[in-house]
């Protein structure tokens, strides 16, 4: 209990560090958001109220004290009022973070577990097999698919798999001619075919880190005493890899999830734009393409709130499966 | 008197260049006795040297248009030129040197932060602990890249955008993971003997912090060093793909943004995409190899076993003959 109010409060703290940031840092950067906005009008002969009410909408009005605007800016958050996409005027950011955000959360999970539960298999069965021909093989190259770019490696999977093969659609989140949205066989048949090449993308390109972190752990856990005994005892071959080796060598890699996720989340923005999918980094995408502040930060802030959320449950988890984490002793 | 002591400071000065050569001798030895590490500074000398030596043989101008339009591979143009007739091999060296800028004042500046921050944290303890982890959690959490989109959004506007702007955002979003690994290791360190004895002699914190625990954590910090320019680069590479870097130089990052936005993917020229993320995958991958290096030389359980056959030919060096030992068994 003790555990879970002192994560609580820690996450507590970190999402309000994120909306703060949030606030912060527009009026630390030279010109502010207004500027640009103003700036991106010119040509128009702006009148003073017009200027002073474009000044008010971004919240920056140079008459109000800064900490008023940070508690108008705090209430404005927490009534879910993040402002308007300039770049698609007069859509509210809100509505355009509510439309992208599933196909983010989609894309990322699905990978995030594929990439996870195949990593983790393929370690195991190379520590396993210390110095077999893949357990030589397999991570340089898998290291040197994950030090590759994400999005250049999707570029290469359109090249080759969309472009050139056609067995897969180049971009888009769903066939938008055909299909309707909804609970709909068609409709789902076309996301997922899809998804594919972006979800194919995120799981070569941090296959490495589940891989390697299980390989690593999985032998230091297989010289240990109680390894030796169970194959003593003579259990199968698959009951000491699954059972005593791998069981015990596990943990490390969900405490890596943290580290991993925020990753997988920074190359899923960089995928969607090579696939125009119609997820959070699309969004990101058309708002640094229209130096529209208010989409970019509010981006920001779902993104962050989504990897504290996720983090939170891993350690919730984590807890779960490792009773020293819940009584507070390591 | 004189002569004597000319003679004792040229026989000092031969010994320590003699050391100095041998140690010069024992880094090389280590580069070359260690696979990964030997293939991961062949890479990085590879580029080191395309960004210096490269650029000077190649006879074009990295942003000038040379021919009419994007030509294929060709003996005038080995990577062929981009969609404005630019050869893109020129455009690739001169990447490099953007890239390793990037990386090197990231990566540099970021492990400054890491040791103040990590360091700090272990050693002082109880309340400056509890308030410097939870800063490094909280940025741990935060995802590090949206933050930067964020930050370069609001920095990068107009004419001012720079290559070194995107460098000192990196450098902010990339600190955390480093200062907490470098926490755990202080935090065992400064339980150690020399380190009370410093202490006890009356040491300034100050002192025993850079003289006496730092030095033993080098390899730790150098690791994280790599690890940090692994990401700066794969992160500038992403920011410039976005279009938040500086449009008019050649770098990486705007090879691919040009070839995703002329389309290149869809009309197969692949010569514009191929070069720019290849070169991130070989100096990431470069890089990470050396990582793996130093973690094997620190932890001989992960090394893979040496065939018995080789371990055997060179125990018999240190062994005394056989013949002879029997014979005297005999």
């Amino acid at each position: 209990m003790r555990f879970l109010l002192r994560r609580t409060g820690f996450y507590l703290i970190a999402f309000w560090a994120a909306i703060t940031l949030n606030f912060i840092i527009p009026r630390l950067m030279p010109g502010d958001p207004a500027d640009a906005y103003i700036a991106k009008l010119q040509g128009q002969a702006l009148s003073r109220a017009q200027l002073a009410a474009i000044r008010a909408e971004f919240g920056v009005n140079p008459d109000i004290p800064l900490w008023q605007q940070y508690f108008n800016y705090l209430s404005g958050m927490l009534h879910g009022n993040m402002g308007i996409a300039t770049s698609q005027f007069p859509t509210p950011v809100l509505t355009i973070l509510q439309e992208s955000l599933p196909w983010t959360i989609g894309l990322v999970g699905v990978a995030v577990i594929l990439s996870f539960l195949i990593g983790t298999l393929i370690g195991m069965v190379t520590a396993w097999r210390r110095g077999s021909w893949y357990d030589t093989a397999l991570p340089p190259i898998l290291t040197f698919l994950s030090a590759a770019p994400y999005f250049w490696m999707a570029l290469g999977l359109v090249y080759v798999f969309a472009v050139g093969l056609s067995w897969f659609p180049t971009d888009s989140g769903y066939d938008v001619f055909s299909v309707t949205p909804g609970w709909n066989a068609d409709f789902i048949a076309s996301v997922v075919q899809h998804a594919i090449l972006p979800v194919a993308t995120l799981v070569i390109g941090s296959l490495a880190g589940w891989v390697l972190t299980m390989r690593n752990t999985m032998i230091t856990t297989l010289t240990e005493d109680y390894v030796l005994m169970a194959e003593a005892k003579g259990l199968s071959e698959r009951r000491v890899m699954f059972n005593y080796a791998a069981r015990n060598a596990i943990l490390p890699s969900i405490t890596s999830f943290s580290i991993s996720l925020g990753l997988v989340v920074s190359g899923s923005l960089l995928t969607e734009i090579v696939f125009n999918y119609p997820g959070i980094g699309f969004a990101l995408y058309k708002g640094v393409q229209g130096n529209d502040y208010a989409l970019i930060e509010g981006c920001f802030l779902v993104i962050a709130v989504a990897v504290l959320l996720a983090n939170f449950l891993s350690e919730l988890l984590y807890a779960l499966l490792d009773p020293r984490v819940r009584q507070g002793r390591s | 008197m004189h002569a004597t002591s000319f003679t004792d400071q040229h026989i000092e000065s031969s010994t320590l260049m003699n050391r100095a050569k041998e140690r010069g001798r024992g880094i090389m030895r280590v580069i070359l006795s260690n696979p990964k590490i030997a293939v991961g500074v062949g890479s990085v000398v590879f580029f080191v040297l395309l960004s210096t030596v490269g650029t000077l043989l190649i006879p074009y101008p990295p942003d000038a248009t040379v021919v009419r339009g994007s030509l294929p591979p060709s003996a005038a143009h080995p990577l062929g030129t981009t969609g404005l007739g630019q050869d893109i091999l020129a455009q690739i060296a001169y990447g490099t040197r953007i890239s390793l800028t990037t990386g090197l004042i990231a990566a540099a500046g970021s492990t400054a932060l890491q040791i103040i921050f990590g360091l700090s944290a272990a050693y002082f303890g109880g309340l400056v602990d509890e308030l410097l982890t939870l800063v490094i959690n909280v940025f741990l959490v935060l995802p590090g890249l949206p933050l930067a989109i964020v930050l370069a959004s609001l920095a990068n506007t107009g004419s001012s955008r720079s290559e070194f702007v995107l460098a000192v955002i990196l450098l902010f979003t990339s600190w955390s993971y480093g200062a907490r690994v470098l926490r755990a290791q202080t935090l065992s360190l400064k339980e150690r003997e020399f380190v009370t004895a410093a202490r006890a002699t009356g040491e300034t914190a100050l002192r025993v912090i850079f003289m006496e625990i730092l030095p033993n954590e080098i390899a730790l910090v150098a690791s994280t060093f790599i690890g940090t320019f692994v990401y700066a680069v794969g992160a500038q590479v992403g920011l410039d793909f976005l279009g938040l870097g500086d449009v008019s130089h050649a770098s990486w990052g705007e090879l691919l943004f040009w070839a995703q936005s002329n389309g290149a993917l869809i009309v197969g020229k692949w010569w514009q995409f191929v070069p720019a993320g290849l070169c991130v995958a070989i100096l990431c991958a470069g890089l990470t190899f050396i990582n793996f290096g130093i973690d094997e030389l620190a932890n001989p359980r992960l090394r893979s076993e040496r065939p018995l056959r080789k371990l055997m030919a060179s125990h018999k060096k240190l062994l005394p003959p056989k013949k002879e030992n029997d014979k005297v068994l005999v």
